[in-house]
């Protein structure tokens, strides 16, 4: 045998390796590809990549089966002639003929009714450009997967603090002493916070998770906080109770870099109730977002003086008269009103977390941040000029996620947890929360929705973006009856601030034609036939429904995938798009980059394997359709095409001619000497490639704490075009935003007001300070008969439903089965592993159940999206994934029935639109003997599509890189 | 453990011709020594013994099955110092070559005295190559018996008893061959080998049912808690880290196993024990071959099942790290 | 015994359970000296394939006093290993160098014999070479002078994002592997059986926080800047309000 220790393996075949970006999740590690002869031989983190420094995930490491996949798509297909939708029916077709079937029909409806067209894309990372084809096109249907994903998240802490969990910011572990994880299974981070949390505990760190499930992270944690799901707000309001009562806050923080001490306007009767009461004397710009006229209580002069006025200390609590007669309270002191009741054992009683734990959960919080104070020698200047000699920091560090997101109470949840990190003084500080480039942005951030029908015209780009970030109720997009102009109904009085859309009802609203019938609706990235979508077997059905004249409600489906997922089966149009290692990729400071506490990053994707097949970067498409339809972005004045293709793109996209800002920030300027704003480069492809496929631009020390507050920090953010305005970015313990919701709600708001039926929600929702309600979809069922809440959690293996394909991670989750407590078990009368029936007020299920001590007992939970359609992802019609495995989503309502005036609302935050996933009530019985020991629903099997590699599908597989075994 | 038909049919076929060696040995020194003037031909004895060699043979093949690179089956004697497995491979050629030239010279009637005793009786080339035909059958036993007593972590195997019964089963097994084999052929020796097997099997019946009640009673050495050495009382698999299968779980279970056991214990008692001690002991002293063979292939059967649950009862410490599929 | 021997240190208290280490050593070993690791019914039901390195999870306890414990184990290169001297080809060997458990595939007749003598289960079993295979503790990786010093290391210690496998001689007291089990109470599997496991296992480790009284209430508490009195208030009424001596 050869001798493994003198004949290294590099040394055989023809090896190269080659650096790139993994996309086997939106982590995006730099991992370094090693080919063999051609084919993919082994996959490593690359150590000179920022994020990930070498180490890889389950995922990334099994990335050869995932590009030798047998449900790889290699050829443009078309519905074939006389078959119906869904029945998987697909003759291969040309790029030609698919460009120019494409090219026709959008042409026709951008000439004459751009919003008929709607583009949706899932786990993309690549909304800076497919957001800007749709505003090009001139429709508003565009959205990405961030409303059914976690919007909550980045809305409730947006609105609040400047910037967010996900990509946005995130636990500085490396100084924190307490980490505080909160409904998080395995986020976006996956790599880096796994890291972080070694090195945290390794360093004697103390970690609690809360979180119904002890798995994976809470499985490492030193104290497990079981909790109820959904009643996190609950918890987190009791602990700011409890902080405010023992004085834990830290004051300094609040009242220098808070609105906790500025005075709101307390006279009911004026419709100005709620607002920061302003100075009219003092000078404001009339482009800033955070005015200096807001008044505070000085403490030694005792009366009101302009806020942060040199020698003046505002107070927090109490409650004062101004000169001219208004009732005025600091906003603090309302929040401290606003949880009086918000007791410990009150909630107890709802979170199921014992008071004394809630107590002294708060007790530790407040006293680590309080006596374990981090000094960094780094001196600074905040934005009224204070100059500092120090960074301060209280090392106490929270990260949620879903499991607050994705509740139809996350906003205000999300709400109080920024509230809480405020109190506790960890915002951009050491050891607590730190922004990532390019947050923190103003709140709210600048861009925003159209802001009503006017913006869409016939054969003209759309006035405002997609998506935005309302600022008051003028910014909606509603017609003059204040009815949605977007099909999901984003940015409508049911959902006013649903910043990134509600992509899990797009379906059901275009086949109900609510509010309006579309055309085309395209699906990139999205498998919205089955696990991104709720209520499945209904959803799979509107896909197919036809109206009384014979057509299909939804006319034309497009869908833009590389795999045979369960939505390839329905479409009209397949465009098969290349796997990530085939391809040019940017993650840009436009979009949702990777960067670091300490700066900027960004990153790109390089192919370093021809395409399979025909398959052809989704980018590309999008580049040549703008071409085709002559788009303003993708056209030169005379019609012509501006850009060759994808990577040309990047290169020589500007925001607006001359503005020297495109999609990478790296190497700008004629001969890369430039970052961030610089002339395009045409070598900055290559310059990416040999920096390992990364920009890092580290900023100077101090300029990577404080950033709402630091002077220096937003002169160089300003100067690089990362916000348009110097002003600090105060976070908002009180929201004057969603007052002003409330006072439109109110007839008190002199713009844009919500119809009748909606004023009561609305009012009821915009509450400036967080409050806690349960569920929405808890009050349409009663307790009794749908006891157990029902939730799933990402398994750390498998990304979403795209890994079942995976030869080696389907092996560790070949099916999925629902977790049950034994009381659940010893009440319904069955045996662990028995098979049950799940069923809501939706619908119902049957899956094989497991008992577990590792969850709260009012809880049942499944790892996510593991269920298959039979057939699909070229697996066997039988294999375990759909005759074992099941999808949780058929039970989910995506509305909510006689929500508002008898009609159905989207079973979502009535605040954000965040898809409410987890609120899911059920009970569980045992099956009957002689049922079938099998999942349910089972759909028909489907088989192959034209120019699926069959071939590969051997009963046995022993990969051996170059050479097939 | 998985019962692998290949070694099911290995262990017990040769077990079968090395007890029809034993017994042959056995009888032709039975009349050496015994009944005077009584005698069997050379053939009777040389036929006996192809019929032996024939088993070995079919067992050998068998484990042929078994191994993956048979190619390289030779490979498998590197190791007698340490392996039973090697011993085991030495000496089943050995068995083989020996119970050929018992044949042989049984055939050949070449029976030159290679010893001469006080008392008179001699001892000639046949016996002497018989004896060390019978010891070496014998020693096969404990090499295949000690393949799976030395396994320590199944406990169920892990005993003095498993050699017993393998040298028990594989006597009883080839003496009833060996009885139906002289009642066909006539032979004067019929009574003395259907004694001889009635007796065999019905200690061997006493050991087999001794090690099925002993199973009944064994705890694996090891528990959870070593295993992954948490000091916690009760702890529970939840994941055995894959949901396929693997070899793990696909050699080292049987599915369904326990009901199986339950079945097919009191088939082999009946089949492989009682049934053929009835039958044996019927037949004493008549001229009932037929029967006989009866009682040998139902002997045969009832064995197999043993082998089987003996496979099958085998709990390995390795199991304890694959209970759950979730 | 050998001088040296490698060994892999796992520690227990970061262990995510996330499998990276699961599908980066079928990785690795897949195309190299150890490969093919073979899938059978890759897409159908019931795969089953060869993997060197498994993650399983564990439960102790009942609620809401769970613990749950992620438990990956390949072959713990025992120092004693019952599965070498019982392979009756010799293909199973323990290496004299530094104590690595290897199978010489050009030996081994695929008998299986070896992996009834591994009581932790380690062994795998590849059908299409017909040949044993088990963890090579990257043997083909960690003495490949071609790659960089800090990544000749085992595939699965260089995936775990965590940082909880260590690799190294355990022999050498001055080792990080050595040091890491004496100052955690690092463990090995199953002592019982007298293998002397190489590989070892640090338990969980718990860090807390005791809370006094006084820390709670603190002189310069912001309530009594905002005039209010720190709850029990200083004031509030106590046994002086009664007696006096
Ligand atoms: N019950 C329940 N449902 C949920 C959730 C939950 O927690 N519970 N989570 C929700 C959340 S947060 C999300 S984000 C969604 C995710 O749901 P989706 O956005 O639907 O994501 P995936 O299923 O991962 O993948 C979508 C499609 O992307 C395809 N794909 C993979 N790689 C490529 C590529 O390179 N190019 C192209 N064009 N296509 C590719 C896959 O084949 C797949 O069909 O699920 C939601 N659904
Ligand atoms: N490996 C892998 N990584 C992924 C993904 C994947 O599919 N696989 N998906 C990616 C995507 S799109 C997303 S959005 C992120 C999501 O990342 P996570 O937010 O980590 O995803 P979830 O699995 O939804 O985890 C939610 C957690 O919240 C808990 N939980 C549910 N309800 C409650 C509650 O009411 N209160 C509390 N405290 N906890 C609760 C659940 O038990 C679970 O542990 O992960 C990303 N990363
Ligand atoms: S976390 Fe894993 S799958 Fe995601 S990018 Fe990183 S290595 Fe790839
Ligand atoms: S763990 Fe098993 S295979 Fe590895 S050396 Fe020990 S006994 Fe042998
Ligand atoms: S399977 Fe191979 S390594 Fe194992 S005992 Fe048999 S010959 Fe030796
Ligand atoms: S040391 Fe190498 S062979 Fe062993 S488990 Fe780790 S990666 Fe697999
Ligand atoms: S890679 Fe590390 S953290 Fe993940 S399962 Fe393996 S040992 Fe545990
Ligand atoms: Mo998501």
């Amino acid at each position: 045998m050869r001798d493994p220790a003198s004949i290294p393996d590099s040394e055989l075949g023809r090896t190269e390796v080659k650096t790139t970006t993994c996309y086997m999740c939106a982590c995006r590690c730099g991992i370094k590809v090693h080919l063999r002869d051609g084919e993919v031989r082994y996959i490593e983190g690359n150590s000179d990549h920022p994020l990930n420094r070498g180490v890889l995930c389950a995922k990334g490491a099994s990335g050869i089966m995932k590009q030798y996949s047998p449900a790889r798509l290699t050829r443009p297909l078309k519905r074939k002639d006389g078959a119906e939708r869904g029945a998987n029916q697909f003759e291969a077709i040309t790029w030609d003929e698919a460009f120019a079937t494409l090219a026709e029909r959008l042409g026709r409806i951008r000439a004459t009714d751009p919003k008929k067209f709607a583009l949706f894309t899932g786990r993309d990372q690549m909304q800076a450009l497919t957001g800007m084809f749709a505003k090009q096109f001139g429709t508003p249907n565009y959205a990405a997967h961030g409303g059914f994903c976690s919007v909550n998240m980045a809305a409730g802490m947006i609105y609040t603090i400047g910037g967010s969990f996900w990509e946005f910011g995130g636990p500085d572990l490396e100084r924190a002493k307490l980490f505080v994880m909160i409904g998080t299974a395995e986020d976006h981070h996956s790599n880096p916070m796994k890291r972080d949390l070694g090195r945290f505990k390794r360093g004697g760190g103390r970690f609690i998770a809360v979180n119904p499930v002890r798995t994976g992270y809470a499985a490492i944690a030193d104290e497990w906080v079981p909790i109820r799901p959904g009643t996190d707000g609950a918890l987190l309001l009791a602990l700011i109770h409890e902080i405010i009562e023992l004085g834990l806050f830290d004051r300094d923080f609040l009242t220098r870099y808070t609105n906790a001490a500025e005075l709101v306007n307390q006279d009911e009767a004026s419709d100005e109730f709620g607002l920061f009461v302003r100075d009219p004397d003092v000078p404001v710009r009339p482009d800033t977002f955070e005015t200096p006229d807001k008044l505070w209580w000085d403490r030694h002069g005792d009366k009101a003086t302009i806020a942060r006025v040199a020698g003046t200390d505002g107070r927090l609590m109490g409650s004062y008269i101004l000169p001219d007669g208004t009732p005025v309270k600091p906003s603090f002191q309302l929040l401290k009103e606003r949880v009086k009741d918000y007791t410990p054992d009150w909630a107890e009683g709802i979170t199921g977390i014992p008071a004394a734990t809630i107590r002294r959960l708060a007790h530790e919080m407040g006293v680590t941040a309080r006596d374990q104070k981090i000094e960094l020698p780094i001196a600074w200047t905040d934005c009224w000029g204070t100059e500092h000699d120090k960074v301060t920091g209280n090392p106490v560090a929270f990260h949620a996620m879903r499991g607050l997101a994705a509740h139809s109470n996350g906003f205000h949840a999300i709400r109080a947890l920024a509230i809480l990190m405020t109190l506790l003084g960890t915002i951009d500080r050491p050891g607590g929360f730190r922004h990532k480039a390019p947050f923190p942005r103003p709140i709210p951030p600048c861009p925003k929705p159209p802001k009503g029908p006017q913006a869409i015209k016939a054969g003209e780009p759309l006035t405002g973006t997609p998506l935005g970030w309302p600022a008051d109720p003028d910014d909606l997009s509603v017609d003059a009856n204040g009815e949605a102009i977007r099909l999901d109904k984003g940015f409508s009085w049911e959902f006013p601030l649903s910043v990134h859309g509600l992509m899990h009802n797009a379906i059901t609203n275009a086949w109900r034609g609510d509010p309006y019938p579309i055309d085309t609706m395209m699906l990139f990235m999205a498998n919205m036939a089955w696990n991104s979508t709720m209520n499945t077997s209904e959803v799979r059905k509107m896909l197919t429904d036809k109206d009384e004249s014979g057509e299909y409600k939804i006319p034309f489906l497009v869908v833009c995938d590389a795999f045979q997922s369960e939505t390839v089966a329905f479409a009209d149009l397949v465009l098969p798009d290349t796997s990530y290692l085939e391809r040019h990729d940017v993650m840009s400071i436009l979009d949702r980059p990777i960067s670091e506490f300490d700066g900027p990053v960004d990153s790109v994707r390089v192919p370093i394997l021809p395409p399979m097949g025909e398959s052809k970067p989704f980018q590309d498409v999008v580049i040549e359709l703008g071409t085709r339809l002559k788009l303003p972005g993708f056209t030169r004045k005379d019609g012509s095409r501006k850009f060759r293709d994808y990577p040309d793109f990047i290169v020589n996209f500007e925001t607006e001619p001359g503005s020297g800002i495109g999609f990478l920030s790296g190497w700008r300027g004629k001969a890369g000497e430039k970052f961030l704003v610089g002339e395009p480069n045409p070598n900055q492809w290559d310059m990416y490639a040999r920096n390992n496929n990364h920009y890092h631009h580290e900023m100077p020390r101090s300029y990577q704490y404080m950033r709402n507050w630091n002077k220096g920090y937003l002169d160089w953010a300003y100067r690089h075009r990362l916000v348009r305005y110097t002003d600090p970015i105060i976070p908002h313990v009180y929201s004057e935003v969603l007052q002003k919701f409330r006072l439109a709600a109110e007839g008190k708001w002199r713009g844009k007001q919500p119809p009748e039926r909606l004023r009561e929600r609305v009012r009821t929702f915009f509450d400036p300070l967080p409050f806690y309600y349960s569920p929405l979809e808890w009050g349409k069922s009663d307790g009794t008969s749908f006891p157990l809440t029902a939730l799933t959690q990402r398994p750390m293996a498998m990304y979403h439903s795209w890994d079942s394909q995976n030869a080696w991670l389907r092996q560790i989750h070949t099916s999925n089965v629902l977790f049950v407590h034994p009381k659940v078990g010893a009440t319904a009368n069955f045996d662990d592993g028995a098979w049950v029936w799940v069923e809501s007020p939706w619908g119902k299920i049957k899956c094989q159940a497991r008992f577990t001590e590792a969850l709260e007992p009012g809880t049942v939970w499944t790892w996510n999206a593991i269920g298959k359609a039979s057939g699909a992802w070229a697996l066997d019609a039988d294999a375990n994934e759909s005759r074992q495995g099941f999808l949780l989503n058929h039970l989910i309502a995506e509305e909510l029935p006689d929500m508002v005036a008898g009609r159905p609302v989207s079973n979502s935050d009535p605040v954000t639109g965040q898809a409410a996933w987890y609120d899911l009530k059920v009970r569980v019985t045992p099956c009957q003997p002689g049922e079938a020991e099998e999942s349910w629903p089972q759909f028909p099997p489907i088989g192959p599509v034209p120019g699926q590699a069959i071939g590969f599908k051997s009963k046995v597989r022993a990969f051996f890189a170059g050479r097939k075994a | 453990m998985r019962p692998a038909f290949s070694v099911l049919f290995l262990t017990t076929l040769i077990g079968v011709g090395q007890g029809l060696l034993v017994a042959l040995v056995t009888a032709q020194f039975f009349l050496v020594i015994g009944a005077d003037g009584a005698g069997e031909t050379g053939g009777f004895y040389a036929l006996g013994s192809v019929l032996a060699l024939i088993l070995l043979g079919l067992g050998l093949l068998a484990s042929f099955f078994h191994l993956a690179n048979p190619g390289r089956a030779w490979r498998s004697a590197a190791k007698w110092r340490t392996s039973w497995l090697s011993r085991e491979v030495i000496l089943i050629p050995a068995v083989c070559g020996l119970a050929f030239l018992y044949a042989l010279v049984h055939w050949l009637g070449w029976s030159p005295v290679l010893l001469v005793f006080d008392n008179g009786k001699a001892l000639d080339l046949p016996m002497a190559l018989g004896f060390a035909a019978a010891g070496a059958s014998l020693a096969l036993f404990v090499c295949t018996g000690m393949i799976y007593a030395c396994v320590r972590f199944v406990r169920q195997w892990a005993s003095a008893w498993t050699v017993v019964n393998y040298l028990m089963m594989g006597l009883a097994s080839g003496f009833t061959l060996a009885a139906a084999y002289a009642a066909l052929s006539g032979s004067a020796l019929r009574d003395f080998l259907t004694v001889a097997a009635l007796a065999l099997t019905l200690l061997a019946m006493a050991t087999r049912l001794y090690q099925v009640r002993r199973n009944g009673r064994v705890r694996l050495k090891s528990t959870l808690k070593t295993a992954i050495g948490s000091h916690h009382p009760q702890i529970r698999q939840i994941s055995q880290g894959f949901m396929g299968q693997s070899f793990n779980t696909t050699e080292f279970f049987t599915p369904g196993a326990a009901e199986t056991i339950r079945g097919l214990t009191l088939f082999f008692t009946l089949a492989g024990f009682v049934v053929p001690a009835i039958l044996l002991a019927a037949s004493l002293g008549g001229d009932y071959g037929l029967l006989m063979v009866a009682a040998a292939l139902c002997q045969y059967a009832g064995l197999l099942a043993e082998r089987w649950v003996f496979f099958a009862a085998g709990n390995h410490v390795q199991n304890l790290y694959y209970q759950a599929r979730a | 015994m050998s001088k040296v021997q490698l060994a892999l240190v796992i520690d227990l208290n970061v262990c995510v359970g996330c499998h990276a280490c699961v599908t980066s050593c079928k990785e690795w070993n897949s195309s190299g000296w150890a490969g093919p690791m073979t899938d059978e019914n890759p897409y159908g039901a019931d795969p089953s394939g060869v993997f060197f390195n498994r993650v399983q999870t564990y439960e102790c306890g009942t609620y809401p006093e769970t613990e749950t414990i992620h438990f990956p184990k390949s072959c713990l290169h025992c120092v004693e290993p019952p599965c070498v001297p019982v392979c009756p080809t010799g293909a199973s060997y323990k290496r004299e160098e530094d104590g690595i458990v290897l199978v010489d595939y050009d030996k081994c007749i695929g008998c299986k014999y070896c992996s009834w003598s591994c009581p932790y289960g380690a062994r795998e079993f590849d059908p299409v070479q017909g040949v044993m295979k088990k963890c090579t503790l990257c043997v083909d990786r960690i003495y490949d002078k071609t790659l960089a010093e800090d990544r000749r290391k085992p595939a699965c210690v260089l995936a775990c994002p965590p940082g909880a496998r260590l690799f190294g001689d355990v022999n050498d007291p001055a080792s990080e592997a050595s040091r890491a089990i004496r100052d955690n109470g690092g463990f090995q599997l199953m002592p019982e059986w007298g293998t002397n496991p190489a590989n070892h296992y640090l338990p969980r480790r718990k860090t807390s926080m005791t809370l006094h009284h006084d820390e709670l209430v603190r002189v310069d508490n912001p309530l009594k800047i905002e005039g209010e009195l720190p709850r029990p208030s200083f004031n509030a009424p106590s046994i002086d309000d009664l007696s006096s001596w």
